[in-house]
């Protein structure tokens, strides 16, 4: 099943090496990896997805740790969480075709962040499965995409909720969120 | 190995900050770990270092004549001695020649601090003059690694290595010093690098409920058995694990590395397991109810196909990596956390207990295999390693400290030398790396001086570093050395024997004369040809003053038995032929 690890390392050199080897040493193929600041001082926040077993889980969660510049580590399966991406897309777009285009980024609640003569930039947040939408949609109309850039995803778990609470948040809405949360699994 | 006789005291002091040179400070920081010995090879990106040396008359600098030797002897060092190993070498190919030896060390969870030189950091990822990328070569073969390029930073790294090298489950660590972080000049302060304290895994864990439900399985248990492995020897639980096994009457099986951690001659004592464990041992894991595996990683030499490993057996797997929890076996308790503080948990919810049908059952079913007594087999003209690596034991009345190498010898070594004491069979495991033995054999009599150490190796691996017999004698070492010379690389050519058809492929040896090899380092040896001359050969190398070399000129086509072919259970294994000399009565294994 599909595992998204959420890692505090420390802000060092060729910490994201030792991270990517301990999956290339098992064979699993990342996702996609996201890094950035985190509100921890020194620390980033990685967050890897990739398709492994239990068994491969609870090995990669365990191998992390015993890497000295990670210092914590969340795998959150079933967990209800919030994930999103964040896509850039470049479609080519003249001013007879940009009507059409604006409609559907509307539709989308994506935005335009730069329109030139010939093309244009959307941006775009959401679960994966509305970013996959709309470049469905763009590829089958006449705006040819032209590039493509995805930020992989971003997940953290959801506070303690009532599940009331979470519905009328629109947790169900997301891939990522069921209920069966392990407070084991989270951070201590 | 003692202080230069014109030692003069480290005018360096610990407790007061000074201004310091890189190198000085590297040494220094060592000094205040409590390393007195290190193994290396100097080379342009490391002299600083060397420069220094003379100002620290009490560390004690072995040269060897390759790096990988002077891995190997840290490695050495270490298992003899429990402290961390130091190697150093230079940059480029001095430090690419350390890797196989890190490997081997992180297979066997070997504490290692390896100190390596590196060019000027201005010219750093330039391709100049013997620069390799080391902390990129050894990330996946250390527990950790460093690349230090300030003076500043030289003591707080080697403080964090020597901590992390030992915690936990032990494991090699790298440092990198550039050339210019060599050179330049910081503030030393000894008490200022100590690192933060050491950071528990934190899925390491000890529930009470676990505790309490392993206690149950034990006091329920029919027919348990302790598998002790080398984790005992690395947290000092011998004490802890005979405790276990004599208040229940469990009987103890070891994996190679844990050899010496539960003394051979215990009554409770079943030997090796796995590939070449006797066959009574393998029996009685497989019709085992439980296992409690203490300091073990299920490796697969030890299992067999896992698929019908001790399908009835409840598993208590205690265990200080929570990486290996479920990993190679399932198991049902899993204790993780530091072996001997566990059993310390565990030991006063187990009452003492009768063993004694389990035991009759095992004992009953060892057969004549049990009673097989090589030195008094007659001489029929022939001579078996077997019955050599027996000897050496019976005579050195099993207090030596041995050294193998890897392939058929290492296993006879294992199956005919009985350990009584932990740090006693030094060997490698994880990796099975050839060209062990004398290297490390180097390491451990300079641990131990006091021990007799003896090398068993074969004549292929002796060969892959032979050239450390140079630094036995620059040294003036007392290492006695057996070398089993069958002509063939000879568990490859077992395997070809029983997997390949005989075909002997790459595998018959020629070797120099390795008594004259040895003469011409001014070592004395002899060869041995029969049985008549095996003990009074050993005696010879015994009495001798320096290091001797004996070789052994074995049956050539011998095989390791029982053997458990890659993949089949535990239960299937490959039992002596009848025509073997060494098999007294038909029903024996």
């Amino acid at each position: 099943m599909l595992h998204t690890f959420i890692a505090y390392v420390e802000d060092k050199p060729g910490v994201l090496t030792r991270v990517a080897s301990l999956f290339r040493r098992l064979n699993i193929n990342i996702h996609s990896l996201t890094v950035g600041h985190s509100e921890r001082e020194e620390q980033s926040r990685m967050t890897m997805v990739c398709e492994a077993s239990a068994e491969a889980a609870h090995r990669i969660r365990a191998s992390l740790y015993k890497l000295e510049d990670v210092v914590d580590v969340d795998d959150i399966a079933q967990a209800p969480s919030v994930t999103r991406e964040l896509a850039l897309i470049k479609v080519a777009a003249t001013p007879h075709t940009r009507s059409q285009i604006f409609e559907l980024v509307e539709v989308f609640r994506a935005r335009i962040v730069d329109l030139a003569s010939e093309s244009m930039i959307i941006e775009m947040t959401g679960v994966e499965s509305k970013i996959e939408g709309l470049i469905q949609i763009l590829s089958e109309s006449d705006g040819r995409i032209l590039e493509i850039c995805r930020s992989g995803k971003m997940t953290m778990r959801r506070g303690h909720h009532t599940s009331g609470v979470l519905k009328a948040m629109g947790a169900a809405e997301d891939d990522q969120s069921e209920t069966g949360d392990d407070p084991e699994e989270s951070f201590q | 190995m003692a202080t230069n006789a014109n030692a003069q005291a480290s005018n360096i002091d610990l407790t007061t900050p000074a201004r310091l040179t890189g190198a000085e400070i590297m040494w220094a920081t060592l000094a205040g770990e409590g390393v007195t010995q290190v193994f290396g090879y100097p080379g342009g990106a490391i002299l600083p270092v060397y420069d220094a040396l003379r100002k620290f008359p009490n560390i004690h600098h072995t040269l060897v004549r390759h790096e990988q030797g002077a891995a190997h002897a840290a490695d050495g060092y270490s298992r003899a001695s429990g402290k961390v190993g130091v190697c150093i070498a230079t940059s480029g190919p001095g430090a690419t020649n350390l890797v196989t030896g890190i490997a081997n060390a992180m297979l066997d969870s070997i504490p290692m601090v390896c100190i390596t030189g590196n060019v000027s950091s201005k010219v750093l990822g330039t391709d100049a003059f013997q620069e390799v990328d080391i902390t990129g070569i050894t990330l996946p073969v250390t527990k950790h690694n460093f690349l230090i390029t300030h003076a500043e930073d030289i003591a707080p790294a080697i403080r964090y290595a020597f901590q992390i090298a030992k915690s936990a489950r032990p494991g090699p660590v790298l440092v990198d010093i550039t050339k210019d972080a060599q050179q330049a000049t910081a503030i030393f302060d000894f008490e200022a690098a100590k690192p933060r304290p050491v950071r528990l895994h934190p899925m390491r864990k000890v529930e009470e409920a676990d505790l309490a439900k392993a206690a149950e399985l034990i006091r329920n248990a029919k027919r348990p058995v302790i598998l002790a492995g080398h984790g005992i020897i690395e947290s000092g639980a011998e004490e802890a694990v005979r405790t276990l096994a004599e208040r229940t009457q469990i009987p103890v099986a070891l994996t190679l590395l844990g050899l010496g951690a539960f003394p051979a001659s215990h009554p409770l004592s079943l030997g090796l397991m796995g590939m070449h464990g006797e066959s009574w041992v393998n029996h009685a894991i497989q019709e085992a109810d439980l296992l409690i595996a203490c300091g073990m990683r299920f490796d697969d030499r030890v299992t067999g196909t896992t698929l019908t490993y001790a399908t009835n057996a409840k598993k208590i797997h205690i265990e200080v990596d929570p990486s290996e929890i479920n990993k190679n076996i399932n198991v049902d308790i899993p204790l993780t956390g530091d072996l001997r503080e566990v059993l310390e948990l565990l030991l006063p919810r187990i009452p003492s207990h009768d063993g004694a049908a389990w035991l009759k059952t095992i004992n009953d079913s060892k057969g004549a295999s049990a009673v097989r007594d090589i030195k008094n087999l007659p001489d029929d003209g022939h001579l078996y390693a077997a019955q050599v690596i027996n000897d050496i034991w019976r005579i050195t009345k099993g207090n030596a400290i041995v050294v193998t190498d890897v392939g058929q010898h290492q296993m006879w070594a294992a199956q005919y030398y009985h350990h009584e004491q932990p740090r006693t069979l030094i060997t490698s495991g994880g990796l099975g790396t050839m060209g062990f033995a004398l290297p490390a054999a180097i390491g451990a009599k300079t641990a131990c001086p006091e021990k007799e150490v003896w090398v068993i190796a074969g004549d292929g691996g002796f060969q892959m570093t032979s050239s450390e017999l140079c630094t036995i004698a620059q040294e003036k070492i007392k290492i006695n050395i057996a070398i089993i010379n069958n002509g063939f690389l000879g568990m490859v050519r077992q395997w070809q024997e029983f997997f390949y058809d005989r075909n002997y492929e790459a595998t018959p040896l020629l070797s120099p004369d390795f008594v004259k090899l040895a003469a011409a380092h001014g070592i004395e040896g002899v060869a041995v040809h029969t049985r008549a001359e095996v003990a009074s050969a050993i005696e010879q190398a015994r009495s001798a003053p320096g290091a001797f070399l004996l070789n052994f000129m074995v049956e050539q086509e011998d095989s390791v038995y029982p053997m458990i072919p890659v993949g089949s259970a535990l239960h299937e294994m490959i039992r002596r032929p009848g025509r073997s000399p060494l098999v007294q009565s038909p029903e024996d294994e």
